[in-house]
């Protein structure tokens, strides 16, 4: 006779070997789905050899001759991201408090919480898109776009560190007599600045680079250079201007990282 | 002599379970006591009620008054303005100071409720105060560690640090939960002495939660017990006998508080004091 224990162990190593096979047959099933769905072709990459072989060549050798203007084009574009950033850092900040629940009750953080979600929702260039239509072509369109995005996106992030905090300084604080916002101000603040310097700059390296193709749209900067040589198949300027592109965003995003080092 | 702190009939529970039941007692002015009892039996709860960190049960007749004014009544905390609050301090087992800034900083905050709403929310101390707060720094001792960060101090610096900010405060009554639970015997001396120099020259009423028996009778002069959140025993320490101890941190003696459902049982007679 077979002892229930061994019985028991033995029917629960097939149903779990049962639900393994069906995890992974599900798995193979939207792997496949979404296959078909993205149209993938690797062999087109082969039968097309020849052809990404001569629009490569198609870029080289860079022409440096619009250099200054490529690079005057870029300085517009951290331009750009420097305002697109600093304004959503700006109304993050109360909307990041708004939306956290140990600080607002959840009549106030729900709302706020679902309006930021539209914010991060939806893509910077459809921003800079409407914006173009609201306030004409140029760079304040691709700034206004930045900064509704990334206001979204920071202030979900700047409630996550709020929430994390210790409540223990705030209740010191508190006891003293002070008011809710002193409470805020002396007692969460310090905890959570940190972090939320550390996530701004690193929303501004991220910035730079959506920054670089707002143009395309007519959110100024880089990005319309990008879209006109490349409509206009002139490819080695392309190549020039996707130089500058690759070495002021490595050159920024290392300055950045050594910035956010220190305050970590 | 005027009553400091008065409650009355303190109930609350967390959900099913009642961590205090009926609490009474009232506390005069200038005294300095110990609410004592093992861990559990609601203390470090009932300090929380009587600053108004906590509200007692909605369905209850609770009532807590500090220094003449109304903290909550009936489970609701009453609003008060600033310079109502500020007479009251606090101080954690946890410290609860702000670790990145400075001890002066953070000595500074007892301020906040009694300056102009302007310069509290822009951080702008003046020089009257930044006086007050090395004072109150000199006074505990560690005036040489203000320029330091909160959280680079020890367990003890940080206890000073923030009775400091009590003194800054200048808070009438002051509320100390477990202050010296997570401090190591010389530095829980060193605070002990600190509170009851306070009591004895400033004349503050204190408050204080302790677990150690030997610490609440060298310090206070007058003992509330508590047991499974009821009051078991108020009066002199010295009347907190050996006996009564036994009974209080033991189970023995729990069948007699809940059979009598009452405070009165004969083992331990409350003191009428005042």
């Amino acid at each position: 006779m077979i002892p229930t224990t061994t019985l028991d162990t033995q029917v629960r190593a097939s149903k779990r070997s049962w639900r393994q096979l069906l995890g992974w047959i599900a798995a193979f099933a939207v792997l496949s789905w979404a296959w078909q769905g993205a149209e993938m072709a690797p062999g087109q990459l082969i039968a097309n050899a020849g052809n990404m072989t001569t629009l490569t060549g198609d870029f080289f050798p860079p022409r440096f001759g619009n250099l200054g203007h490529y690079i005057d084009q870029m300085l517009v574009t951290i331009q750009i991201a420097i305002w697109g950033t600093l304004l959503a850092v700006l109304f993050a900040i109360p909307f990041g408090l708004l939306s956290s629940d140990n600080l607002a009750p959840w009549w106030i953080n729900q709302p706020v919480r679902r309006l930021m979600d539209a914010c991060r929702a939806i893509n910077e260039l459809v921003f800079a898109m409407l914006f173009v239509v609201a306030v004409g072509l140029g760079p304040f369109a691709g700034t206004m776009a930045l900064f509704i995005h990334t206001t979204g996106v920071l202030a979900k992030l700047f409630s996550e560190a709020v929430e994390a905090a210790d409540a223990g300084p705030m209740e010191g604080v508190r006891v003293t007599g002070a008011g809710r916002i002193e409470e805020i101000i002396f007692g969460l603040i310090p905890q959570v600045l940190p972090l939320w310097i550390s996530v701004s700059l690193y929303r501004f390296e991220s910035n730079i680079r959506s920054a670089t193709v707002l143009g395309m749209v007519g959110g100024g900067g880089i990005g319309v250079a990008l879209w006109e040589t490349m409509r206009g198949f002139q490819y080695t300027e392309t190549a020039t201007i996707m130089l500058v592109i690759i070495v002021s965003v490595t050159l920024l995003d290392m300055a950045s990282q050594q910035m956010r080092k220190r305050f970590i | 002599m005027t009553a400091s702190i008065h409650v009355e009939g303190l109930d609350k529970s967390f959900g099913p379970r009642a961590a205090l039941c009926g609490i009474d007692f009232t506390i005069e002015a200038g005294e300095m006591v110990t609410l004592i009892g093992p861990s559990g039996s609601g203390k470090s709860t009932l300090l929380r009620h009587l600053i108004g960190l906590s509200r007692a049960d909605h369905q209850s007749c609770s009532q807590v008054e500090v220094l003449g004014r109304t903290v909550q009544r009936y489970g609701r905390l009453l609003a008060a303005g600033r310079n109502q609050r500020r007479r009251s301090g606090y101080i954690f087992q946890q410290f609860n100071l702000v670790g990145r800034l400075s001890v002066l900083s953070n000595v500074l905050i007892g301020c906040l409720g009694a300056m102009p709403r302007w310069r509290s929310l822009t951080g702008r101390f003046n020089q009257k105060e930044r006086d007050l707060a090395l004072r109150a720094l000199e006074r505990v001792g560690i005036v040489g560690l203000a320029h330091q960060r909160a959280n680079t101090l020890s367990g003890g610096q940080m206890q000073r640090v923030a009775i400091a900010r009590t003194l800054v405060q200048d808070a009438e009554v002051i509320f100390a939960d477990e202050p010296i639970a997570s401090l190591d015997p010389r530095s829980a001396r060193e605070v002990m002495e600190i509170l009851q120099r306070i009591n004895h020259e400033d004349g503050r009423t204190i408050v204080v939660t302790l677990h150690q028996v030997d610490v609440a009778r060298r310090y206070c002069r007058r003992a509330i017990a508590l047991k499974q959140g009821r009051l078991y025993y108020d009066g002199p320490i010295e009347g907190l006998t050996d006996a009564r101890l036994q009974a209080l941190y033991e189970n023995a003696g729990l069948d007699e508080l809940n059979s009598h459902n009452s405070r009165l049982e004969p083992a331990a007679p409350l003191h009428a004091l005042g």
